[in-house]
């Protein structure tokens, strides 16, 4: 019974997202403003819909119903509570039911809170979003049901994948697909306008909350998959230039390109065409993803189902939802005038400077990604492209972004100067040197990377404070005015030099962690120890235990150093019961300055007849820091997002209406 | 001019899922990896036979006619499956198979034949596997055809179990014996 | 099927860490060296990994030759030509630089350059155009209507 209502309010939704997608359209187009109105009630109860839909999937799942077949096929009814609900959304239809939810929700945000937007904006907006919703409700109904039944239901299930049962994981998608996904309405926004054939800094502004908070969920959906692999995989990594990861990490990186070309809009009236293609083009990598974790065209890890007539409703989805917006770019764009001047060194140059190199970077990893499939299609050959290559080109493209990254906030709007911008950076420049040194002295002989990436990341890093100081005249006068001057900045600027900051680390983090990163394999008996720099692991004892759907070889590790205790760590080596799948619980011991991490593989035996394991450790400089980077990106981008400027929907203050008209003047 | 700038990103875009969608073709697949040995000298082995008391196996020795290399082992539950059809195809095609046991013990190779029978013309031993990564095998069972001049002209990595393999392998033996 | 196999292989030992006993070289560097070598050779029945990480079959035994190799006196780019021969470039993880991966090693720089030069013309032909009144903001746009309207109190803020 709850699946069919499931179903039904699929059917629904797609009933509104029509009647969304084109009333509210004709409205516009013709003055009719009852229709434009209807955009907003249809909003909601699509998105009413689809979450009942949603709840009813996950009421399935929560509750074992095994006449659904997916929860049959990725569920088990001795499966912990928090992976039968993350079972939702751990496969193809429930994953994309999850998509199409997120889609509605930001549809219902901007129907809610879009009050200050002009109404043929706003019903053009929230008609192209239910174009996408048609799209792929269709999809679902059409080609991936979730709520498809088994006659006779099986009494039990095939359980989820036990890779997939990580509490990161279970964040994971939602978190992703929340910035992936919300990417959608900047799209919308984008559409829009360019029927409108008007793009302005009150586009820019209306649209910047939107980008914000996308980008703050893609960040950290994409640190949390990376947290992911490295607990889960067992191998010490945490990045390996997969296709599926590039699929996620090319829409941030263009999306992040957007962020800063809509400032320049918004400031400078600037860059319209420019931020309306980068908007088509966020969205488009978010498709681009879909299809390739999903068609199976290309072989990855991570790829979900593999159906290719499921591959080709997306292509086609794909096709409609860029092709038609870029034909309409083409028409438009070239009538939408540049506004304000700028010189090239300038705030905004350094933000064009920004977008050409992030635009770089995202073509660098998407020829990276598909070139092998690519010139397997032309020429039969194949190829593999892998961290080496990305190392070479995509790591010599991200350096000076670094570099510009700390100069761009000194420099002034309109017209910057350089000279006195480096001159405040020289406190930068010289930690910086420093690091990099210290980096040669610790390895002289270890990957280049590692001098150039830790000082990228120190300049950054104290450039930034550098730039924060000054804002708020730290080293001038009293302390009770600087504290008012902290509360009277504004939200936006700390949600940046947040972010910055946030990059900074995770920059450091990675560098050390790729660049110093060692590890030990031995077959140890318990009793016996292996080192590794430094560090002493032994071995005290495995021993079986059993856990709410599995069992598990859990060994005992001491960690002492010079003879002093260090930690204890216990390695798991997991079967699980229904999927006859073992599965690696890393133990890590997290410092600021390096993780220590156990792995335990298989018994042997050795020649003697004695048992033993195979003991694999790493010590990783720096790696806590990729997340803890990560973690105040997410802070600075929330931060942002809390600034009354940008705050949907809250009527301007007089500070506010001041600020805009100064920006006016300027 | 400046017009044409902004149609760039829409051929860009329908050039791109013209590409994606040739890589649909429900005929391709994805993770199969075409053998870099194809229209290349056949790797030259000599190897211990898997009979007692047998002479050694030279591919050499039967350089001047067409033959189907077969790697398999006794391990190997797909290579079970495809035996029946080997027996099958060698008699229907008149093509001499060489059996080769890749990374097997002697005895359990030679039960594993005694009990399903012996399709091969001769069998050898490759128990350090180093023939095998030879010809770039990336399991078992692979089968290679090599012909009259020692040319590798097709390989098939996956086990001969249905009668579209079936074909193609005829197909490709048809056109080797040209 | 096969792919299926394969699938279920990759996942089910694949993912695993390969942590199987291995002979290892007894020098520290040579065997460093094998593992920094095993790090850049795909895994030819895995997807996306190494031979280092994988625990299939066909990994082991690349890795068990790598060591031989590398034990014989080889260098690293003997042992990749090696490989290359039998399994063609899908192996390598680091692509060749020649006919067929052109675009793909100059693609990005050419990119950049391309993008550079759109940047300057860019600037070059603002600074050449007559500055333009631009539109106004919908706030100036209000405060016009105000002060058309008679209301002098939008005045200068």
């Amino acid at each position: 019974m709850i699946p069919e209502l499931g179903h039904y309010a699929l059917v629904l939704a797609l009933v509104m997202a029509l009647a969304q997608a084109s009333l509210p359209m004709i409205g516009a187009a013709r003055g009719i403003r009852p229709w434009m109105q209807l955009a907003k009630p249809a909003a909601l109860a699509q998105f009413g819909f689809v979450a009942l839909s949603f709840l009813a999937l996950m009421y399935s799942f929560a509750s074992s119903d095994f006449s659904v077949a997916i929860v049959t096929e990725h569920s088990h009814s001795q499966q912990p509570l928090i992976y039968k609900l993350s079972g939702t959304w751990g496969n193809h239809e429930g994953s994309l039911l999850l998509w199409v939810l997120i889609l509605t929700i930001f549809g219902g945000l901007v129907a809610l809170f879009g009050g200050n937007l002009p109404p043929r904006l706003k019903a053009r907006t929230l008609s192209v979003q239910a174009m996408i919703s048609v799209g792929f409700l269709l999809f679902m109904l059409l080609t991936s049901n979730p709520f498809a039944r088994l006659h006779p239901a099986p009494l039990e299930g095939n359980e989820l994948n036990p890779l997939l049962q990580d509490p990161g994981l279970a964040m994971h998608p939602p978190m992703l697909y929340l910035g992936y996904v919300g990417f959608s309405i900047v799209f919308s926004f984008a559409v829009a306008a360019l029927i409108d054939g008007k793009v302005d800094a009150a586009w820019a502004r209306w649209v910047r909350p939107w980008c914000l908070l996308s980008w703050t969920c893609l960040t950290g959906g994409i640190a949390l998959g990376s947290w992911w692999a490295y607990n889960e995989l067992g191998w010490g990594g945490w990045w390996f230039w997969d296709p599926v990861e590039n699929a996620s990490f090319m829409p941030w990186l263009i999306g992040t390109a957007l962020l800063h070309s809509a400032l320049v809009v918004e400031k400078r009236d600037a860059l319209k065409s420019w931020t309306i293609l980068l908007s088509i083009l966020t969205f488009g990598f978010s498709l681009l993803g879909t299809f390739l974790v999903r068609s199976g065209i290309i072989t990855s890890v991570h790829a979900f189902a593999e159906d290719p007539t499921r591959g080709v409703f997306i292509l086609a989805l794909l096709a409609i939802a860029i092709g038609v917006p870029l034909t309409l770019y083409a028409v438009r764009a070239p009538t939408l005038r540049g506004g304000g001047l700028f010189a090239p060194l300038s705030r905004e140059g350094a933000l064009v400077m920004n977008n050409l190199l992030l635009a770089t970077m995202t073509a660098t990893v998407l020829l990276g990604t598909l070139y092998p499939l690519l010139l397997e299609l032309t020429t039969g050959k194949t190829v593999s492209v892998g961290m080496p290559f990305y190392a070479a080109t995509f790591v010599p493209l991200a350096l000076p972004l670094l570099l510009v990254m700390a100069v761009g906030p000194f420099m002034g709007w309109k017209r910057g100067d350089v000279k006195g911008a480096l001159q405040r950076l020289v406190a930068a420049g010289v930690a910086a040197f420093g690091a990099a040194v210290i980096a040669l002295w610790i390895k002289f002989d270890g990957p280049i990377l590692a001098p150039l990436g830790l000082f990228a990341g120190i300049w950054l890093l104290v450039g930034t404070a550098i730039e924060f100081m000054e804002r708020i005249h730290l080293f001038e006068g009293k302390a009770g005015r600087i504290l008012t001057r902290l509360r009277h900045s504004p939200r936006a600027a700390y949600g940046m030099s947040l972010a910055h900051v946030g990059l900074a680390i995770a920059v450091i983090g990675m560098t050390g962690a790729a660049a110093w990163k060692t590890e030990n394999i031995k077959v140890l008996q318990p009793g016996q120890s292996l080192s590794l720099q430094g560090y002493d692991f032994r071995l005290d004892s495995v021993g079986g235990v059993r856990g709410e759907n599995y069992l598990a070889d859990r060994a005992h590790f001491t960690v002492s150093r010079g003879g002093a205790f260090v930690a204890d760590l216990y390695p798991e080596r997991r079967q699980y019961l229904v999927q006859p799948m073992p599965t690696t619980e890393a133990a890590i011991r997290s410092t600021p300055f390096a993780d220590l991490y156990a792995v335990i593989g298989d018994p042997v035996t050795t020649g003697g007849g004695k048992g033993g394991w195979t003991v694999r450790v790493y010590h990783e400089p720096l790696v806590s820091w990729i997340w803890f980077g990560a973690l105040i990106m997410v802070m600075g981008g929330l931060t942002s997002l809390s600034d009354r400027r940008y705050r949907v929907g809250a009527p301007m203050s007089a500070r506010g209406r001041a600020g805009a008209v100064q920006i006016a003047k300027a | 001019m400046r017009r044409l700038l902004f149609l760039l990103p829409v051929l860009i875009v329908a050039a791109l899922v013209a590409a994606l969608w040739r890589g649909l073709d429900p005929s391709r697949d994805p993770s199969a990896l075409p053998s870099a040995l194809i229209g290349k000298p056949a790797p030259a082995f000599d190897l211990p036979a898997l009979a007692d008391g047998a002479p050694r196996v030279d591919l050499a020795a039967f350089k001047g006619k067409l033959v189907a290399v077969n790697f398999f082992a006794s391990w190997c539950l797909p290579c079970r499956a495809e035996h029946t059809y080997l027996k099958q195809l060698s008699a229907e095609l008149g093509v001499p198979f060489v059996g080769i046991a890749w990374k097997d013990k002697p005895a359990a190779a030679r039960s594993y034949l005694a009990d399903l029978g012996d399709p091969y013309a001769a069998t050898a031993m490759d128990e350090n596997g180093r023939t095998g990564i030879d010809f770039g095998i990336t399991g078992v069972p692979e089968t290679f055809l090599v012909d009259a001049d020692g040319i590798v002209r097709y390989r098939l990595a996956a086990p001969v179990t249905n009668d579209a393999l079936k074909d193609e392998v005829s197909a490709a033996i048809a056109e080797a014996k040209q | 099927m096969r792919r299926a196999l394969a699938l279920l292989a990759a996942l089910w030992l694949g993912l695993a860490p390969a942590l199987a006993q291995e002979a290892q070289l007894a020098d520290p560097k040579l065997e460093q060296r094998a593992r920094d070598l095993s790090r850049e050779i795909r895994c030819v029945v895995c997807q996306s990994q190494s031979v280092a990480d994988s625990d299939a079959d066909i990994a082991r035994e690349v890795r068990g030759i790598i060591r031989e190799q590398i034990a014989a006196g080889r260098s690293d780019q003997d042992i990749r030509d090696y490989l290359v021969a039998r399994y063609g470039d899908f192996v390598l993880f680091d692509p060749p630089f020649k006919a067929s991966t052109y675009v793909l090693w100059i693609g990005p720089f050419a990119l950049l350059v391309a993008a550079g030069i759109g940047v300057a013309l860019y600037f070059r032909r603002r600074a050449q155009e007559p500055a333009r009144p631009r539109d106004l903001t919908a706030d100036e746009q209000s405060r016009v209507e105000r002060l058309l309207h008679g209301n002098a109190d939008g005045g200068e803020a």
